[in-house]
């Protein structure tokens, strides 16, 4: 019997977990794909907001500005990157009034805010386009890679006790007064005292499995281009033009790992599925971008990729169920549902705890952080390759990636299995060839670690299998 | 211990042609660093034939083509260093590589070639709307699952676009038991060569669409199909006229990029068109003692003239490593009215002939190419037809250079 | 009457050919030298391909062969349907007779790659 069982492995699900697990409860996560961050903390922006657009009073201010300082201070623990960076809202001469409201807001809700001029604006980030006069700048602003974090999340729970599985999809829960059996569509079964809803987009069908409350959900798509490490050195903060009523806006970032991103549009979509680049999504962002930002380069896109977020209302919904005893929902986690992840997973475990009687907390034990080829020193490299020549075999030559750390990713706590898997972590194919070079390395590196034939490895997903058979199986029709 | 006159970074048909000129004009000490396993780079899963008709007057296969330079290689002594990636290089030749024998090597060489060959374009390079499942891959990753590892990424397939690796990915998909549904091309002509039109689509009956494009992919863990639609003259979609086919494979040939970022890394000059380096004649870039040849430089549409040009950048950088310099009067050569590149882009005074590689931006029929330096014409020949897909080039006497070259075409 | 229509692959022109024959006589149009007139005749007697494709090893893998001849295109299919049954041991080396006379055409398919053991 688990005490808690919490369905949906993206951000605020591994968070949950790891909270829990450090509360010494015996808890579980069931996330239905191949890995952890799968879902909308796979495709977002990555960034750390400060806390400054939120409404006052909310949810969402209320876990932006606790979950801004905890991301921080969790990347040392969990071996991420989180870079304190700024960022800045930007508007011509026009807008002055609009940073206005943003700033008053910002202080009410605790952030370090200010407007700034031109001048000043140009000493944080020199591209900002022409007609640029003033920006709210807040100096907490940054940014992280959310399916890293989601991963070391997931990750550090696992070393400290907690359990993740992975190719799990809820199918039904029986509630027994006090005891939940969930069942999954591979035809297991678990026992909890405690069921907490993480699914994200799908937290209307886990809620309809209980009999709980079917939310008026939203769903919109955000597209986003990202670019070549080459233009890393045009931006160095985090710009935002001014936002409006459908969101923050269209924004120009750099990522930790590097890259840069343009993004996100605000589409209204019909599933949390519906994560296909559009045409006119990528037209919206060319418009919007220059905007804010004098050089964007689409040269230099390597990729497009979208995500989509589910609303509800206004706010957060973070709550024990009105109707179901000891099961506790959280839903519509839009943005800033990165940076308040942490902050939610932590008050989600504390008030399991108190249920569940629980006082203590424990310290938990700190990820190890992965070394990568492509940041370590040549003495230190030295070192490592003769205890392990596969630090010294570069599998991905676009980010330089050893076939060392592509072997610890898949044999990572939270196993990599896919393709995908072993790109979000490694970073092997996350490049300017897109894995046109690798992935067949990769493949057959999958193959061995996890010893299944070439044929059984995948992208990323069921039946996402990319060697389908061996040619000249079939009949040839010629 | 890591010292060479010359250093050959790639060692494909340009490295080791490359390697080969070097050892015989002067360089004593000569080594290659191949990131792959075995010398041959991607001719090894070009197992079609079509290689070497200018070069070795016979017809041969990818495989074999590299196993011609493989044996005079492995005959010579030259150092070949295998799984072995250059993580850094400086203007003054000190190179850093690493590979799982040696560890890290700092390596230093008095001239290097640089010899990287290119990249695919990517679904996500042309931003293609849709979902990235399964089942969309650049058509030389498929080339390389099928022809070195033995697998066939999908059964019924769709290719974009129709240049050669397209077109010959087409007919081996077809030949190892997939179905090829259609290739699409954006243009409205197709920039591989004529000959694999006819003999890797008309022969299996499979529909080639000019002026067609991709406008989304579908599926979510696996491609079920992709819409597609004619282009306008912008080359935009016209989406009203989209139609959809249901396949579980889109293979992708939509360009090369010369794999040149270490290059540009260091600030060499560059030609706009080709995005790639300039060169001299003797493939030396703006960087003293650093050469380039092969696709890295320009793609070639055969590798016979990848060969020819590698032992160019070979001999001089031998030269180079043994204090020969260049003492001609140094003349820039610019394509021009039609011309979309010339290459090298720049020619010497002095005496022989020297080459000029160009490619045209359209289809033009009976057209005329003049050559200028100065004000002089001194070259000018007339084509019944000039097509982007194909290179040719120019001889030019370098006693008749008075003052810069024009190249350019008169229709 | 036959009739074919097909690309000239001579050179980049890639005429538009139209071969015709009324049982004795072909006549090629659309052609703007001998070359084309001549490839169009043998385009529609006997066209003839040299095929590549690859042989299934043992324990695994492929290696690439060719017919290391011309045969005719009508053949292809069933060269390909032969070449899928046959597996090879390794070590192969270039050249090497995977399979001889291949359906009686007096061609052979040889390996066109290196496989070590």
């Amino acid at each position: 019997m688990y005490d808690v069982i919490i369905i949906g492995g993206g951000v605020v699900g591994a968070s949950a977990l790891r909270e829990a697990v450090s509360y010494g409860m015996k808890a579980l996560l069931l996330e239905a794909d191949d890995d952890v961050a799968t879902g909308t903390s796979r495709a977002n922006s990555g960034i750390i907001h400060a806390g400054y657009d939120a409404k006052p009073n909310s949810l969402k201010a209320k876990f932006n500005v606790r979950g801004n300082a905890l991301c921080y201070e969790l990347a040392g623990e969990l071996g991420i990157d989180a870079k304190r960076i700024g960022s800045l809202v930007v508007s011509t001469k026009e807008g002055l009034k609009g940073l206005e409201d943003l700033e008053k807001r910002g202080k009410e809700n605790g952030v370090d805010v200010k407007i700034i001029r031109r001048e000043e604006i140009l000493r944080i980030e020199k591209n900002v386009a022409d007609d640029i006069e003033y920006a709210l700048y807040a100096k907490d602003g940054g940014i992280i890679s959310p399916y890293k974090f989601t991963i070391a999340l997931a990750d550090n729970a696992v070393i400290n006790g907690g359990e993740v599985i992975l190719e799990s999809k809820v199918v039904k829960i029986d509630n027994n007064g006090g005891k939940f059996t969930v069942y999954t569509e591979n035809g297991k079964s678990y026992e909890t005292k405690i069921v907490v809803n993480s699914a994200g987009g799908h937290a209307n069908d886990i809620n309809a499995m209980l009999g709980d409350e079917i939310y008026d959900t939203e769903f919109r798509r955000g597209d986003y281009f990202v670019l070549d490490t080459k233009e890393a050195k045009n931006i160095s903060t985090v710009l935002f033009p001014l936002p409006d009523e459908r969101g923050k806006g269209v924004l120009v970032a750099p990522t930790v790992d590097g890259n840069v991103i343009y993004g996100p549009t605000s589409i209204k979509v019909e599933s949390i599925e519906d994560t296909g680049v559009t045409g006119e999504g990528l037209d919206i962002i060319r418009a919007s971008v220059t905007k804010s930002y004098k050089c964007p380069n689409y040269r230099n896109v390597i990729r497009v990729y979208a995500g989509v977020r589910s609303i509800v209302g206004g706010d957060f919904v973070i709550k024990w169920s009105d109707k179901v005893d000891n099961y506790f929902i959280l839903a519509g986690i839009c943005s800033p549902g990165l940076t308040s992840a942490p902050a939610i997973g932590e008050y989600v475990a504390k008030e399991i705890a108190d249920r569940l009687g629980k006082k203590e907390k424990k310290k938990l034990i700190p990820n190890k952080r992965t070394k990568h080829f492509a940041s370590m020193s040549v003495d230190e490299l030295n070192e490592l390759v003769k205890e392990d020549p596969r630090w010294c075999k570069i599998v991905c030559r676009c980010e330089k990636v050893s076939e060392k750390e592509i072997v610890e990713a898949i044999n990572s706590p939270v196993k990599a299995t896919s393709v995908d898997a072993v790109k979000r972590r490694a970073r092997a194919g996350m490049g300017r060839c897109g894995g046109g070079f690798c992935a067949p390395d990769v493949m057959e590196i999958i193959a061995r670690e996890l010893d299944i034939p070439l044929t059984a490895v995948k992208k990323g997903g069921k039946n996402s299998n990319i060697a389908v058979s061996y040619v000249k199986e079939d009949g040839i029709d010629v | 211990m890591y010292n060479y006159d010359v250093i050959v970074i790639g060692g494909g048909s340009a490295g080791m042609s490359a390697a080969l000129e070097a050892r015989k004009n002067g360089a004593e000490k000569v080594a290659i660093l191949e990131r792959d396993s075995r010398l041959g780079g991607i001719l090894n899963q070009c197992i079609h034939n079509g290689f070497g008709l200018h070069y070795f007057k016979e017809e041969l296969t990818g495989p074999e083509y590299a196993n011609k330079f493989v044996k005079l290689v492995d005959e010579s002594d030259i150092d070949v260093y295998l799984d072995t990636l250059v993580t850094s290089m400086t203007k003054d030749k000190k190179i850093v590589a690493v590979n799982p024998v040696d560890g890290v090597m700092n390596m230093t060489a008095k001239a290097v070639v640089l010899a990287m060959g290119c990249r695919e374009r990517t679904a996500g390079a042309i931003a293609m709307p849709g979902s990235r499942p399964a089942g969309i891959y650049t058509a030389g990753m498929a080339q390389r699952l099928a022809n070195i590892d033995g697998y066939l990424v999908g059964k019924k397939v769709v290719i974009l676009g129709s240049g050669d690796i397209g077109l010959i990915m087409a007919r081996r998909m077809t030949f190892e038991g997939a179905k090829v549904l259609a290739v699409l091309e954006l243009m409205p002509y197709s920039s591989g060569l004529k000959r694999n039109i006819v003999q890797c689509l008309e022969d299996y009956n499979i529909p080639l669409y000019y002026s067609h494009t991709v406008t989304r992919a579908k599926g979510k863990n696996r491609l079920e199909g992709i819409y597609y639609a004619p282009v306008d003259e912008n080359r935009r979609p016209i989406l009203e006229q989209e139609k959809y086919i249901e396949c579980d494979t889109l293979l992708l040939s939509v360009g090369l990029i010369p794999a040149n970022d270490m290059a540009l890394a260091l600030g060499v000059e560059t030609d706009p068109v080709t995005g790639s380096m300039a060169v001299d004649e003797r493939r030396e870039t703006s960087i003293e003692g650093i050469f380039a040849s092969g696709n890295v430089l320009h793609v070639h549409d055969l590798v016979d003239n990848v060969s020819e040009e590698s032992a160019i950048a070979g001999r001089y950088a031998g030269e180079y490593s043994k204090g020969v310099r260049e003492n001609g009067r140094p003349y820039s050569v610019k394509a021009s009215s039609g011309v979309r590149y010339a290459l090298p882009q720049k020619v010497y005074s002095g005496e022989g002939k020297v080459k000029i590689f160009f490619r045209v931006g359209n289809i033009y029929k009976n057209a005329k190419l003049v050559v200028k330096s100065g004000d002089n014409v001194i070259f000018t020949k007339k084509y019944m037809i000039l097509s982007p897909g194909e290179m040719e080039y120019v001889l030019l006497d370098k006693s008749s250079l008075s003052g810069d070259v024009s190249i350019a075409l008169e229709v | 009457m036959d009739r074919m229509e097909t690309i000239c692959i001579m050179c980049p022109m890639g005429c538009s050919l139209t071969v015709e024959s009324d049982g004795g006589n072909i006549s090629v149009k659309g052609n703007t030298c001998l070359r084309g007139k001549v490839y169009g005749e043998n385009e529609f007697t006997s066209p003839k391909r040299v095929v590549t494709s690859l042989v299934r090893l043992e324990d695994g893998g492929v290696v690439s062969v060719k017919t290391n001849g011309l045969i005719p295109k009508s053949m292809i299919g069933d060269i390909l349907r032969t070449i899928k049954d046959v597996r090879v041991k390794k070590p192969v080396h270039i050249g090497d007779i995977i399979i001889k006379d291949v359906l009686n055409t007096g061609v052979d398919v040889v390996a066109t790659s290196v496989r070590e053991q």
